[in-house]
C-alpha cells in the first residue's frame, strides 16, 4: 500500500456542474497509488475550520498525475474549495481508505449504484471494472451531473425522485424495472438507500460492497470518530466498531449494521 | 543545548508527547511522523475490559477547535498488553500509558496488569467529560480525586499522572489534592464540555449531546491554568490545549509545564510533534538556550 501523505498540490481546473456541485482537478502525486472508492482529506486554508474534509476519489487520469474530486457545498470548508481555480495551492492528505474490491467484479455482472453525491466515486470504478457493468444512479431532479460519463464504462440507468428522467423512484427501483440480476453489487450514497441495498443483496443472496460516510476528525485511524457497527469482532477495536476510515469506507453490507 | 527533560525520574529526551486519545498507540501516525522522535507517546484510554464508546455521530469541528464524544472505546488491557505494548517498544520512546475506568477497582485492575509492563509511566483519565460512569466523577471533587489517587498509588509500580479536568470552579484545589494523595506528576487540561447544535437540522452535533471540546480554541484557557497550578503545587506538569506548534508549546513550558502533549491539532497536521521538536530546538538556538529546563515556569 502506498504511504499516506500530506502535502500541498494544485487545482488544474474547477467547473461548477451542478447546483452546489463541483468538480475539481487536483495534480498532486498521490494520483499514482489511488484506488477506485478511496478518499482523500482536504484542509482549507481558513484557519478557523481546521479539520479535514474527506472527499471521495471521482477519477484518477490515465497518466496517473491527478485526483479528481466532485463534491457539493454544504457548508464553509466545501464553500470555500469551491472558490479554487487553476493554479490554487491545496493541502491534501491521502490516499485514504480501502477502496472498492475491483477484482470482485471482474467478468462478473456489475450493478454499481450511485446516490446524490455518492455518485462520484462510482465513476473510477465504473471504469476499473472489466465486466457487464451496469451503474443505477439516483438524483433528485433532472441536474444528472456525470451520468453522460459512465456511459464510457457502463450500461446507464437513471432514478431520479422527481421522475423528471428515468424511472420516478429510487436506484433499487430502476433496477427491478430493468429485470437485471447481478452477480455483485457496489454502492455508494445516503444511507437509506444503502440499508435499502443490504437488504437486497441478502434477498438475492449476493455480496454487496457499500462506501459508508460518518463525521471524522484524523482521517487515518487514530481518533476513533468515525466508528460503524461490524457483525464481527474486527482486529482493531474488539468492540465490533469497525472505523470507516481506515478499515472502510467500503465494506461487504453482510458485515455492517447500518 | 540540552532538551532533556525529567519527570518523577523518568528522562525523556525532548518535552514533546502525544495528548492521550490523539494518537492512538502511534501506529498510525507511525505512517506520518518517527515516533524515535518524540519525547514520550501517551497511549489512548485503557480500561480493565473492552469498551465499545458512544454513538456516532462522535466529532464535530468548532471554531477554531472540534468537540468529541469518543466515549473512550478501548480494546481493553488485555489487547492493549499484548499487541500496543510490543509496538511502542520497537521505539526510542518514553512510554506513557492513559489508564480509565468505571470504579475504583477498574482503575486499579489495570494499573496492577501494567505494574510488569516495560511503560514508564502511568497517566489516569479522571477528567473524561464524556463517559457516564467514572472518568470525570473523579476528577471533579477534591476528595474523591484525593481518594482515588491515593489507591492506585497502592497498586502502581510506576509513577503516576493524575490527568485534571478544567471543568472544576478551581483546578489549583484539585491538583493539590492530587499531590497530597501522592501523584507524581500532573497532565492538564484535558477537553473542556461543549456543545454543538445543528440548527438546520435542529439537533445536537454529537450523538452524546455533549462533548469536549479541544484545540487551538481552548489554548488560552489551558496556559492559563497550567500557570496556576505551576504556582500551587511543587511536582512536575505536562501541559496541553490546543498546541500547534513549538510557539504554543513553549507557552505552556514558559508558564510552568515540563512537558507538553500535542492533541487535537494531530488531526490537522500529522506532523505536528516533530514539528514542534525541530521548532523547540530552533526557538533555543535562536535565543542561545543551553537548557531548555531553564524555560520551565520561567514567566512569573
Amino acid at each position: 500500500m502506498a504511504q499516506k501523505k500530506k502535502l500541498t498540490a494544485k487545482v488544474i481546473s474547477q467547473a461548477n456542474i451542478a447546483p452546489d456541485i463541483y468538480d475539481m482537478w487536483i495534480e498532486t502525486e498521490l494520483a499514482l497509488g489511488a484506488k477506485a472508492g478511496q478518499f482523500i482529506c482536504i484542509y482549507t486554508k481558513e484557519r478557523s475550520t481546521l479539520l479535514p474534509r474527506p472527499i471521495s476519489i471521482c477519477e484518477v487520469n490515465a497518466e496517473r498525475t491527478a485526483l479528481r474530486v466532485v463534491y457539493r457545498v454544504v457548508g464553509a470548508g466545501t464553500n470555500e474549495f469551491s472558490s479554487y481555480t487553476a493554479g490554487t495551492s491545496v493541502e491534501i492528505l491521502g490516499t485514504l481508505g480501502n477502496g472498492f474490491p475491483i477484482e470482485a467484479g471482474q467478468d462478473k455482472s456489475v450493478v454499481l449504484f450511485g446516490g446524490g453525491i455518492g455518485i462520484p466515486p462510482m465513476l473510477q470504478t465504473a471504469k476499473e471494472i472489466e465486466g457487464d457493468v451496469h451503474a443505477f444512479l439516483g438524483y433528485r431532479d433532472n441536474q444528472l451531473f456525470l451520468a453522460e460519463e459512465f456511459k464510457q464504462y457502463a450500461t446507464l440507468h437513471i432514478a431520479t425522485e422527481d421522475g423528471s428522467v428515468g424511472t420516478k423512484g429510487n436506484v433499487l427501483d430502476a433496477l427491478k424495472e430493468s429485470g437485471i440480476k447481478p452477480d455483485v453489487i457496489m454502492a455508494c450514497g445516503p444511507m437509506p438507500m444503502l440499508r435499502a441495498i443490504k437488504k437486497c443483496a441478502e434477498e438475492l443472496d449476493i455480496p454487496a460492497y457499500i462506501s459508508l460516510e460518518e463525521h471524522m476528525a484524523c482521517g487515518v485511524g487514530a481518533c476513533l470518530g468515525c466508528v460503524c457497527k461490524t457483525k464481527e469482532k474486527d482486529h482493531h477495536s474488539h468492540v465490533h466498531n469497525a472505523r470507516i476510515c481506515t478499515d472502510g469506507p467500503v465494506f461487504e453490507a453482510k458485515e455492517v449494521e447500518i | 543545548m540540552n532538551t532533556k527533560v525529567t519527570i518523577a525520574g523518568v528522562e525523556f529526551k525532548n518535552p514533546v508527547m502525544t495528548a492521550s486519545g490523539t494518537f492512538g498507540s502511534g501506529m498510525e501516525y507511525g505512517e506520518f511522523v518517527d515516533l524515535n522522535r518524540l519525547g514520550a507517546v501517551v497511549t489512548k484510554g485503557v480500561a480493565n475490559v473492552p469498551w465499545p464508546g458512544n454513538p456516532t455521530p462522535r466529532v464535530a469541528e468548532t471554531y477554531g477547535g472540534m468537540l468529541n464524544a469518543i466515549g473512550l472505546q478501548n480494546p481493553g488491557i488485555d489487547v492493549f498488553i499484548e499487541r500496543d505494548i510490543p509496538f511502542l517498544k520497537q521505539y526510542d520512546t518514553k512510554i506513557i500509558v492513559n489508564v480509565c475506568g468505571k470504579s475504583v477497582e477498574d482503575y486499579c485492575e489495570v494499573v496492577e496488569k501494567l505494574g510488569d509492563q516495560p511503560v514508564d509511566m502511568l497517566e489516569i483519565n479522571v477528567s473524561c467529560p464524556n463517559v457516564k460512569e467514572g472518568a470525570i466523577a473523579f476528577g471533579q471533587k477534591a476528595d474523591a480525586l484525593f481518594n482515588i489517587t491515593k489507591e492506585i498509588k497502592k497498586y502502581a509500580k510506576q509513577p503516576v499522572i493524575m490527568k485534571l479536568s478544567p471543568n472544576v470552579t478551581d483546578i489549583t484545589e484539585m491538583a493539590k489534592a492530587a499531590e497530597a494523595a501522592g501523584a507524581d506528576a500532573l497532565s492538564l487540561i484535558n477537553t473542556i464540555t461543549g456543545m454543538k447544535i445543528d440548527v438546520h437540522r435542529r439537533k445536537f452535533a454529537i450523538a452524546n449531546k455533549t462533548g469536549g471540546l479541544s484545540g487551538p480554541a481552548i489554548k488560552p484557557v489551558a496556559v492559563r491554568m497550567v500557570y496556576q497550578v505551576a504556582n500551587a503545587v511543587q511536582i512536575p506538569i505536562i501541559g496541553m490545549g490546543g498546541i500547534a506548534n513549538a510557539e504554543d508549546a513553549l507557552e505552556f513550558i514558559l508558564a510552568g509545564a515540563t512537558a507538553v502533549s500535542i492533541g487535537a491539532m494531530n488531526f490537522v497536521n500529522p506532523y505536528t510533534t516533530v514539528e514542534t521538536v525541530d521548532g523547540i530546538e530552533s526557538y533555543m538556538k535562536r535565543y542561545g538556550i543551553e537548557d531548555i529546563n531553564t524555560l520551565i515556569g520561567a514567566v512569573k
